[in-house]
């Protein structure tokens, strides 16, 4: 104890500046604070900025934020960093977020107007398959091949629920025609996007439901360009990722100074090759190999209103036509 | 009936309100919450699906465990101890390993596909009802023989040797009534346990016509945050697994699981060149369905061993102590009611088999979120839905032995005066060592190779081994993702053949 | 003295009455067929039974409403006697209190008493590294430490031959008769019940009789014990 003593008393003055701090919670899903993921890197670039302690609440996959923010009210954290496209109207429903307020240019496939949500990054839904194997040019000629595919449930996976969005979005009333084609294309419909990657690249079809930049991935992080995201002429589906800052935040200058720094060079730059997505803002170095492989003919994406109005009578005619 | 100096009776009424608040308390928040759906024509369909698959594969895995069963339970060969340790290895790995392990002999870039296109033939399909059957029946074909294999070591040594001067056949004379008695028993649980698989109906099932009720909790729990409507629907699975466990329990009574294992029966009437080559056959089989598949997967792990994260240590560590809490209350349960017995240790023994630990998980959550911070929750909350899961098979693990222990030194204890706490720790508790090692090896074995509720609310810093295979399999990592897999399964193993062992080495 | 005041004892459809004084330190055979209620009066004095009407009474206090082992009763079943995972020691020491682990004094005590059966030295063993007769020893040495004025014996050596048996009783004799302990011995044996037991009590028919000079019994038995004796 004699020795412990003097030791608190050198370290009291420390505790006490740690203590006064602010502290800034962000929740986001798992996979982004991962010590592969870009979490670390922005973690301690906005620290050194903020003065501030930047603390990470994992909530699961991006699915399950709106979960997570369901079960926490609005106690749950200062910012929100991960909900897609889909999930904005719910979460927009939930009337825990603030406008953010602030003004940005985004480099997105399309315009974005929203006083509450801010993306960060984005990505095109995409067939990925093997250099050399089946490379259908639309989902009417993948229909009419053998070729084969496995793709994620709508009910359960954010991909799972683009594809259908996707399909309802270039086909319209003639989706369920398509899907009733798809059929015996489609090998087994997984519940999330990591079982049915790991069974592609098993062996277990030639095609995969996954990003337009999964190709790049394999490029860069592993040194093989086996992998290619397939074109569709229909156009391909686009997954927006936003961030809000909660209404009942006690530090709310703190969470908007966490979202500028969002759309900023030191977060944006850490992006596409640790979350494997396109930065909201194109940083100056310019992006990654492999990342402008393939540039999709045409962007479709609902607005969320629209998107949140069409989901169960989509989903519903994906489930009739492959319960055949 | 219970004679009055048995063992106090209240640990054990304690015990099932322990369970009965575990397991259906969760609930009432989520229903509190609202119900946001109700129940459609697709849940209905789930449903049907649910029910259609968990018996086929409930009844396929009992068919062919009575061979396997009756092989084991009748030869003795060098490794037969180690077999059985090796056979519990499929029921206690993550639902993804045990996939991805199939495929690698039933895929269509598997072995068994290699061997027939060798041979001119066409390629077979795993996808597809017979799929979600078949990885049913490989994850609990060993359960259902553990479990009729402690049926035939239950039957007395004597009885058959009577048989034998008798020259009676002892199919109907000794193991048929035994199978009568023990069969619902295990066909029961095995359907318990399918009704709540969904990962494995889904992916091996080919599409939505495999969706179960499971499956419909996820999407209205994780997509949709409608809390009621997937505590309606576990609610569901409770009244069915509920139903299929007390018709089970008025067919036969409860099986043992474990103890007396170690040692075959000597048998007068299976010495024939028939009977030996086929039990080496039907041995041969299982080893070949249930080790292959396992064998494939470990070796990728291996080679994979060098990819992980750092993270693997510390969620080794944690791994642990989850799996050691929910050993500690999966036991402690167990005991407490298996020293009660009768309708209500039953009935309590059987709930948590129908839980879905995604509900569970959230229900326990939202009741201590005012009060603690959901980072400092998440593994107790683990460990004990894990634990309250465990409870099952650590139950029909002990409730046997401690049967016996009380049966056959109870009246001793009585008139020494041993009662009470004392009478469990210096009598009953070492009597059973076996079965205690046993059904602890089970739990923490069962805990460590589990998902469970931590998915949803893990912190940073807080990964389960399954937790963490899962998030590198979804950041493409598949390789680093098979190398915590294998130490995942090593961990589960590890554990079992720990307690095991510690169980097995009693001297008495 | 043991009473047994209308004692009515159930177990399943089987009914057993008894109505019956045994003096104190008296060494009083329980002979009849078999199923007769030996082992069921037993359990009812031991208290392992709760009886449907009457009352157990040992000089004049009632011992219906305690436990087994609150009760003056010491017991040696037909088997089982010893825990199989605890030493002689521990065993036997258990008679002294029931304690999850013996004092110096009490492990002392429990080896003088092994000391007195027989069995020195040998403490540290397991029963399964004893022979039955050894058994049957170190359960005795527990009896003496318990030192209840009653002793239970529901055919403790029936697994021992006769030279054996007959040794143990006299054994349990010298141990307990210094003591005045009064017993109650089943026995299917006659010349065991002469040997060790001047009076017996008959079960059979579901009721049991007052004692009577063992002697008497045995040889001018009543119709129930002469049809059991096979003197037809």
């Amino acid at each position: 104890m004699r020795h412990v003593l003097p030791l608190l008393l050198l370290a009291a003055p420390a505790l006490a500046q740690e203590a006064e701090r602010p502290v800034l919670r962000v929740l986001t899903y798992d996979s982004f604070v991962s010590e592969w993921g870009p979490g670390p890197a922005i973690e301690a670039a906005f620290e050194a900025r903020c003065g501030c302690d930047l603390r990470w609440e994992a909530g699961g996959d991006g699915a399950a934020l709106l979960a997570r923010l369901a079960l926490e009210g609005e106690g749950a954290a200062d910012v929100v960093l991960g909900l897609d496209t889909n999930l904005v109207e719910a979460a927009r429903a939930t009337g825990l977020f603030a406008p953010h307020g602030i003004e940005a240019e985004f480099d997105l496939p399309v315009a974005w107007e929203d006083d509450m949500f801010l993306p960060f990054d984005w990505g095109w839904f995409a067939l990925v398959g093997r250099a050399g194997g089946p490379t259908p040019r639309s989902f009417r000629e993948l229909a009419a091949s053998d070729a084969t595919l496995l793709i994620q449930d709508p009910r359960s996976s954010t991909p799972g629920l683009g594809l259908v969005l996707w399909i309802e979005a270039a086909y319209g009333d003639e989706a369920p025609a398509l899907w009733a084609d798809l059929a015996d294309n489609i090998v087994t419909v997984t519940p999330g996007w990591s079982e049915a990657y790991g069974l592609f690249l098993e062996g277990e079809a030639d095609l995969v439901l996954s990003y337009s930049t999964s190709p790049a991935y394999h490029l860069l992080a592993e040194g093989d360009e086996g992998f290619v995201a397939l074109p569709m002429e229909e156009g391909h589906y686009l997954q927006v990722e936003v961030a809000g800052m909660l209404a009942a935040t006690p530090v709310p200058d703190l969470a908007r100074d966490f979202l500028s720094f969002m759309l900023s060079e030191d977060f944006q730059g850490v992006i596409p090759t640790t979350n494997w997505m396109y930065p909201a803002v194109t940083p100056e170095a310019g992006l990654p190999e492999g990342f402008e492989s393939m540039r999709p003919a045409r962007t479709l994406l609902f607005s969320p209103e629209e998107a949140a109005a069409r989901r169960d009578a989509a989903v519903a005619a994906w489930r009739a036509a492959l319960s055949r | 009936m219970r004679p009055d100096w048995g063992p106090s009776r209240w640990p054990g009424r304690l015990a099932a309100g322990v369970v009965g608040v575990l397991a259906l308390g969760p609930l009432v928040p989520l229903l509190l919450a609202g119900v946001g759906r109700g129940l459609g024509a697709a849940d209905a369909a789930a449903l049907r699906f649910t029910l259609w698959q968990a018996a086929l594969s409930a009844g396929a895995s009992c068919l062919l465990a009575i061979p396997l069963a009756r092989a084991l339970a009748r030869r003795r060969f060098p490794g037969r101890g180690l077999l059985l340790t090796l056979l519990g290895a499929p029921f206690l790995l993550p639902a993804i390993v045990a996939v991805l392990a199939l495929l690698a002999l039933f895929g269509r870039g598997g072995l068994v596909n290699a061997g027939l296109a060798a041979l001119g033939l066409g390629p077979f399909s795993i996808y597809g009802l017979h799929g979600v059957v078949l990885a049913h029946v490989f994850l609990n074909l060993p359960l259902a023989a553990r479990l009729l294999l402690a049926g035939w070591a239950a039957i007395p040594a004597e009885r058959f040797r009577l048989a034998a001067t008798l020259g009676a056949p002892v199919g109907p004379l000794l193991e048929w009534p035994m199978l009568r008695r023990t069969l619902p028993g295990a066909f029961a649980a095995i359907f318990a346990l399918c009704l709540t698989s969904f990962a494995v109906a889904l992916i091996l099932g080919g599409g939505p016509r495999a969706t179960t009720v499971e499956l419909a909790i996820y999407q209205a729990i994780r997509f949709e945050a409608d809390f009621g409507g997937a505590a309606a629907l576990a609610l569901l699975q409770y009244a069915v697994g509920g139903a299929a466990a007390l018709a089970a329990w008025r067919l036969g009574r409860g099986v043992s699981l474990g103890g007396g294992l170690g040692r075959p029966v000597e048998r007068w009437d299976a010495e024939g060149l028939g009977a030996r080559l086929v039990d080496a056959l039907v041995i041969g089989g299982a080893v070949l369905f249930l080790l292959a598949p396992l064998g494939l997967a470990a070796w990728r792990g291996v080679w994979a061993l060098g990819a992980m994260p750092e993270a693997v240590w510390g969620a080794a560590g944690r791994t642990l102590l989850v799996a050691l809490g929910a050993t500690g209350l999966a036991v402690t349960l167990a005991v407490a009611l298996g020293l009660r017995g009768g309708a209500l240790a039953q009935g309590a023994g059987a709930l948590p088999l129908a839980a879905s630990p995604l509900v569970l998980g959230t229900g326990l959550l939202l009741l201590v979120r005012p009060h603690v911070a959901l980072a400092d929750a998440a593994l107790p909350v683990a460990a004990l839905v894990d634990g309250l899961l465990a409870t099952p098979f650590a139950l029909r693990a002990l409730a046997p032995a401690l049967a016996e222990a009380e049966a056959r030194h109870g009246r001793l204890a009585a008139s020494l005066g041993l009662g009470g706490w004392r009478r469990l720790l210096l009598v009953t508790l070492p009597l059973a060592r076996p079965a205690l090692g046993f059904a602890a090896g089970l739990s923490a074995a069962l805990s460590a190779g589990s998902l469970g509720a931590i998915a949803l609310f893990a912190g940073e810093g807080q990964a389960t081994l399954p937790l963490l295979m899962a998030r590198l399999m979804g950041s493409y990592r598949m390789e680093a993702a098979a190398g915590v897999g294998l130490v995942t399964v090593a961990l589960a193993l590890g554990l079992f053949a720990l307690f095991d062992l510690w169980g097995r080495r009693a001297r008495a | 003295m043991l009473g047994l005041e209308g004692l009515v004892l159930r177990q399943g459809s089987f009914r057993l009455a008894a109505d019956l004084v045994v003096p104190r330190g008296a060494a009083v055979a329980v002979m009849g067929p078999s199923g007769g209620g030996k082992s069921t009066l037993l359990a009812g004095i031991a208290g392992f039974l709760r009886p449907e009407a009457g009352h157990v009474l040992w000089d004049g206090r009632d011992l219906t409403p305690l436990p087994p082992g609150r009760r003056p009763v010491g017991v040696l079943f037909q088997d089982n006697n010893l825990f199989p995972h605890l030493d002689l020691v521990r065993n036997v020491a258990l008679g002294l209190r029931p304690a999850l682990r013996p004092g110096r004094a009490e492990r002392a005590a429990a080896e003088a008493a092994l000391e007195r059966v027989g069995l020195g030295g040998l403490g540290a063993r397991r029963p399964a590294e004893l022979s039955g007769g050894q058994q049957g020893r170190a359960a005795l040495a527990r009896l003496l430490l318990q030192d209840r004025p009653l002793i239970l014996m529901d055919e403790p050596f029936a697994a021992l031959g006769p030279a054996q048996r007959a040794e143990m009783l006299d054994l349990t004799r010298a141990v307990l008769g210094t003591r005045g302990a009064t017993l109650l011995l089943v026995t299917h044996d006659p010349a065991e019940a002469r040997r060790g037991c001047e009076l017996a009590i008959l079960v059979a028919e579901g009721r049991a009789h007052e004692p009577a000079p063992v002697g008497g019994l045995i040889d001018d038995p009543p119709p129930a014990l002469r049809a059991y004796l096979g003197r037809g």
